[in-house]
């Protein structure tokens, strides 16, 4: 096993510079130096001295992938790509390019979206796998009926009116929790039970419906006959073996979203107030900072390799046959 | 199913501990308590707080608390009137020629060689207590050379256990000024500054040499003293007394005496900011201001919040005192500032949460968004802006106050087709200008916030004149004691007297095509640009939008591409020449890089120009700028647009507020009355339970047959199951 989440980590490095590749093409298609210069120093009596000091100090001023100037490597080496692109490997992410930190600032703000992704995640996966199996220990019934069309109803609406609906309705008519803010302390839950329903009521449409297609197809095979057989409780054949037999699918889907819940979400933390990683991209794409730009899709990319990987490893655990080789 | 139980149980156990003495939906932390606080909201956060590169207003909403410059405006006068703020008293320009002989105060501009401000600065003032100057027992300063192992507990800059002051001098406000020409720092103000105060551009050059062989001392990071390096345009005289000189006359610099680019800075904040460790740490001081201001900043987290405090140290300012002044707002007349103890800012990027929490009390002050415009304003039949029953059934007011900013439609100057200063050229953007009906724009697009611009100036500027003299007659008439957009038919004659009768180019005999170059928008937009042509159309002209992104906006104006845009200006000072700089010839933005970004150079007009900019206001003046503004509207470089105009809601416990654009240090006036917010927020906000109650039965309700299900099913036979299922084969 050892040897296959080497070679995958080696197949990632390849993977990490298309992806750089590709953002810095795209990124300095749209801006070149001289707007993200412009777009720092301000709109007002901007001189064209102060916009090359502003690209000098930086390493904007230089070529971008290829340097004719130069000799051998360095026609490489000597370019905005390279020298922006090597450091992120050792996760050296720099500074954004109005000065700050980004590790820094990736640091505090992953903290906030972990608060509201975690309990989504978990609470989440709980509610739709006990709804779906709920669905599947009532098939054919009233309650699978009406549960199936309750999930094509909730996953055909947009998460936005979930989100200006629980506001107007629980925040603003009933008075029940604040509209949107955040707290580091320990008050943190009045403002997490209204984005956290909403994450996981938001959700709970298409995945139940996911989840009871999987139990489903799973109840039919021949060792349910044979538990149901034996004369084990319907409860303990579903969640103790559909269940357990369910999890390859189950965590296919599941575990390669771990590592990405630290990047947080968009919607749900601008609307909350919630001072998270969510919005740190759109951010920095609005305001041209490559840097963060660059970062946040390195790491992005990376925590999805690594979310893969992990999925490969969780098979093994749940199912014996497999072994990666 | 019992995990669905616990799961219900741990939500409710959540809404529990949601509740306290106060209301459940209290957005702020339970530690902030219902003190002497404002609640106030940003939407994007700061990038810059030191006073050299802040340029922004999200930015000086909070540094024009922090930092004092030496002048300030009334507060309560208009039209503005600068006053001294840590200035003993207003500044005197002092006029030399270039013999160093000094000029009455009539001088003939031309003789003039350079003018000299000396500034007394009050004595006794303290800088707020910051740990950059702690010092020992030795006179040393401990904070000033910290190792790895000293910061290895600090984190922020309230990590650091001891604090202190010492008093403002004169020589702080001369550190700052040279500060501006800092070779690392990007002030924005560099340019413009180093051409009028003496020798700012060669100290530049100075300290970039200075910086390049500095040596790398580790401890001090990248610190340079610039008291070791004169500047002669900026001086101290004594402790308390500092001088500027500024190349030939240049009235308009006292205005700039107002902003925090010359607010002063200590050496050593500087030194120890400069630490490479503190810069590590996110600790500069472009994010963690020193100043001698009513508040200091001493939280800094801009994704959540930014919080003043008052500044214990702060050196005592009375509410202003003089007659004919509004009477409801000098309840509070000669008492001492600032009245609020401490001013949460917390950011809100949606308007939607933010407008529903200021209507729950929880934000003191609130602007008005399209969205919430009609829940909030009505229209009187007077034309009277007020409050909708709704609103002033809370207590909540309405406050008004013109924008110091114009949004105009430029034409390139530059184009063979709208530009240029023929008499064709002329006639065919009077024609324009007469078609695009910005009355009807601001009452659709605007709900009725701005008023119609007869010219560059801005309402509440010398050189602004109201009523039937300030009218554009190129565009309106005066009828009925108001303005009145000239017909239709006027602008096409004078469309056909440019050559395109009928909107045709007799030429070509083809129809005539203009481009509107816009950025790139959202939906939303679409309707403003669908009205845009639809004006076009009224004189057949087909207007075709080219719409690209920023980028290529901004990069199409300064190569003089674009025929015809939309831009706008917020005025830096109140100055006619501030907004008449915009089409003086030798500003313009191809070839110059200016701010004239319709290329616009009439000899006349530049002229004129020239003359007024160093002038005090009076009639003479005045006259001037009526000549100026004949000439722009005759040439129509612009189409003149509209100057907007602020509305803002405020409850009834916020007191002393009078908005304006131009001033921005105004919090230390405000007042707020807790009591009353404590009590109508609790009234506002009581908790409504049913609907859990509700949720809960229905649960229950819902679940009873379920379980009769269940039950059937576990107790009945297994192939009776079966059948009933048709699972048997």
């Amino acid at each position: 096993m050892v040897n296959y989440i080497i070679r995958r980590i080696l197949y990632a490095i390849p993977i990490l510079i298309g992806v750089n590749l590709i953002t810095f093409t795209l990124f300095f298609v749209i801006n070149t130096p001289d707007d993200m210069a412009r777009m720092h120093l301000g709109i007002k009596r901007v001189t064209p001295e102060a916009i090359f000091k502003w690209k000098q100090e930086r390493g904007y001023d230089k070529s971008l992938i290829y340097n004719s100037e130069e000799r051998g490597t360095d026609k490489f080496t000597n370019t905005i790509f390279f020298e922006k692109s090597t450091s992120m490997f050792i996760f050296d992410f720099g500074r954004a390019d109005d000065g700050r930190d980004i590790a820094h600032e990736i640091k505090t703000r992953m903290i906030p979206s972990l608060a509201i992704a975690l309990p989504i995640f978990i609470l989440g996966l709980i509610s739709y796998i006990t709804f779906a199996l709920i669905m599947v220990f009532f098939r054919a019934t009233y309650i699978d009926l009406w549960g199936v069309v309750l999930c094509v109803a909730i996953m055909s609406i947009s998460l936005l009116f979930y989100v200006i609906g629980g506001q107007f309705l629980v925040s603003k008519l009933w008075h029940l929790v604040p509209i949107s803010g955040f707290s580091g302390g320990l008050d943190i839950g009045k403002f997490l039970v209204l984005p956290v329903i909403i994450g996981i009521f938001s959700g709970s449409g298409a995945s139940a419906r996911w989840y009871r297609t999987i139990f489903l197809e799973e109840i039919g095979k021949d060792y349910v006959r044979t538990a149901r057989a034996k004369g084990l409780q319907e409860s303990i054949v579903l969640f103790r073996h559909v269940l357990g037999n369910a999890m390859i699918p189950i965590l296919t889907g599941v575990v390669v979203l771990i590592p990405s819940l630290f990047m947080g979400s968009l919607i749900l933390e601008s609307f909350f107030g919630i001072p998270g990683l969510g919005s740190y991209t759109i951010d920095a794409i609005n305001s041209q900072d490559f840097a963060v730009v660059r970062a946040m899709v390195f790491l992005g990319s990376f925590l999805y390799i690594i979310g893969l990987i992990l999925t490969d490893i969780s098979y093994t655990l749940v199912d014996p046959r497999i072994k990666l080789e | 199913m019992k995990v669905l139980f616990i799961y219900l149980l741990s939500l409710s156990i959540a809404l529990l501990s949601a509740c306290s003495s106060d209301s459940w939906n209290n957005p702020y932390p339970i530690s902030a308590g219902n003190g002497n606080i404002l609640y106030s909201a940003f939407s994007e956060r700061p990038k810059h707080l030191d006073p050299v590169q802040s340029y922004s207003s999200n930015e000086i909403q909070f540094t024009a608390q922090i930092y004092e410059p030496p002048l300030q405006f009334h507060y309560l006068k208009r039209p503005y009137k600068l006053v001294p703020l840590s200035a003993s008293e207003m500044p005197v320009a002092q006029y030399f020629n270039l013999n160093g002989e000094r000029l009455p105060e009539d001088a003939d501009n031309g003789e003039i060689s350079y003018t000299i401000y000396e500034i007394s600065i009050k004595p006794g003032i303290r800088f707020q207590p910051h740990p950059a100057f702690v010092r020992n027992e030795k006179k040393e300063f401990i904070y000033h050379n910290l190792s790895a192992k000293d910061l290895a507990e600090i984190y922020e800059l309230k990590d650091f256990s001891y604090t202190d002051t010492r008093e403002l001098t004169a020589k702080d406000y001369v550190y700052e000024i040279k500060r501006l020409a800092h070779p690392r720092l990007h002030s924005p103000i560099f340019g413009l500054m180093s051409g009028y105060i003496v020798g700012l551009k060669e100290y530049s050059d100075t300290l970039k040499s200075a910086v390049n062989s500095q040596s790398e001392d580790v401890s001090a990071g990248a610190y340079l003293d610039l008291n070791n390096y004169p500047l002669e345009g900026a001086q101290v005289v004594n402790s308390h007394t500092y001088r500027i000189k500024i190349k030939g006359k240049y009235p308009q610099f006292m205005y700039w005496l107002t902003m925090p680019f010359f607010a002063p800075i200590p050496w050593e904040a500087d030194r120890f900011y400069a630490q490479q460790g503190l810069v590590e740490k996110n600790i500069t001081l472009d994010w963690y201001p020193v100043g001698t201001g009513p508040y200091m900043l001493t939280d800094n987290n801009p994704n959540l919040m930014m919080v003043l405090e008052k500044n214990p140290n702060f050196h005592g300012e009375t509410y202003p005192v003089g007659d004919n002044l509004e009477s409801s707002l000098l309840v509070d007349a000669g008492k001492p500032l600032p009245f609020i103890d401490k001013i949460m800012f917390y950011r809100e990027k949606e308007s939607i949460p933010r407008w529903n929490k200021f209507l729950q009390g929880y934000y003191d002050a609130s602007g008005i968004s399209s969205d919430s415009f009609d829940q909030a304003v009505q229209i009187t039949g007077q034309g009277e802006a007020t409050v909708t029953q709704e609103m002033s059934a809370k207590g909540i007011r309405l406050e008004e106050a013109i924008a110091t900013s114009t949004y105009y439609v430029g034409f390139n100057m530059l184009d063979p087709t709208v530009g240029g200063l023929t008499e064709s050229s002329r006639k065919l953007r009077q024609a324009i200008s007469i078609a695009v009906d910005y009355e009807e724009f601001i009452s659709i697009f605007a709900n009725g916030r701005g008023i119609p611009a007869q010219g560059p100036i801005a309402p509440g500027i010398f050189g602004h004149k109201y009523g039937k003299e300030g009218i554009n007659p190129i565009v309106y008439n005066w009828k009925d004691n108001r303005l009145k957009r000239k017909s239709i038919e006027t602008a096409k004659n004078l469309l056909a007297e440019a050559g395109y009768p009928n909107g045709i180019d007799i030429k070509t005999n083809a129809p005539l095509v203009l481009y509107f170059d816009v950025t790139a928008r959202g939906p939303e937009d679409k309707s403003k640009l669908d009205w845009m042509s639809k004006q076009f159309q009224k004189l057949n002209i087909q207007l075709v939008i080219r719409n690209t992104d920023y980028n290529r906006f901004q990069d199409k104006i300064r190569q003089g591409n674009a025929q015809i845009f939309e831009w706008g200006w917020n005025a830096d000072y109140p100055d006619p020449e501030n907004f008449l700089f915009l089409l003086h010839g030798p500003q313009r933005k191809v070839g110059n890089h200016g701010e004239n970004a319709a290329n616009y150079d009439n000899p006349e007009y530049n002229a004129l120009f020239e003359q007024m900019k160093n002038m005090e206001d009076s009639s003479e003046r005045q006259k001037i700028i009526d000549q100026m503004l004949r000439i722009l509207r005759k040439d129509s470089p612009w189409i003149w647009g509209y100057h907007p105009k602020d509305y803002a809601l405020y409850h009834e416990w916020y007191t002393n507020v009078k908005p304006n654009k131009m001033t921005h240090n105004n919090m230390k006036y405000h007042r707020i009355d807790s009591n009353m917010r404590e009590e109508k927020r609790l009234y506002w906000n009581k908790p409504v339970f049913w609907p859990l109650a509700l949720f809960l039965i229905v649960l229950i309700v819902g679940l009873i047959p379920a379980f009769i299900i269940y039950q059937k099913k576990e107790r009945g036979a297994g192939i009776n199951n079966l059948e009933k299922r048709g699972d048997i084969g």
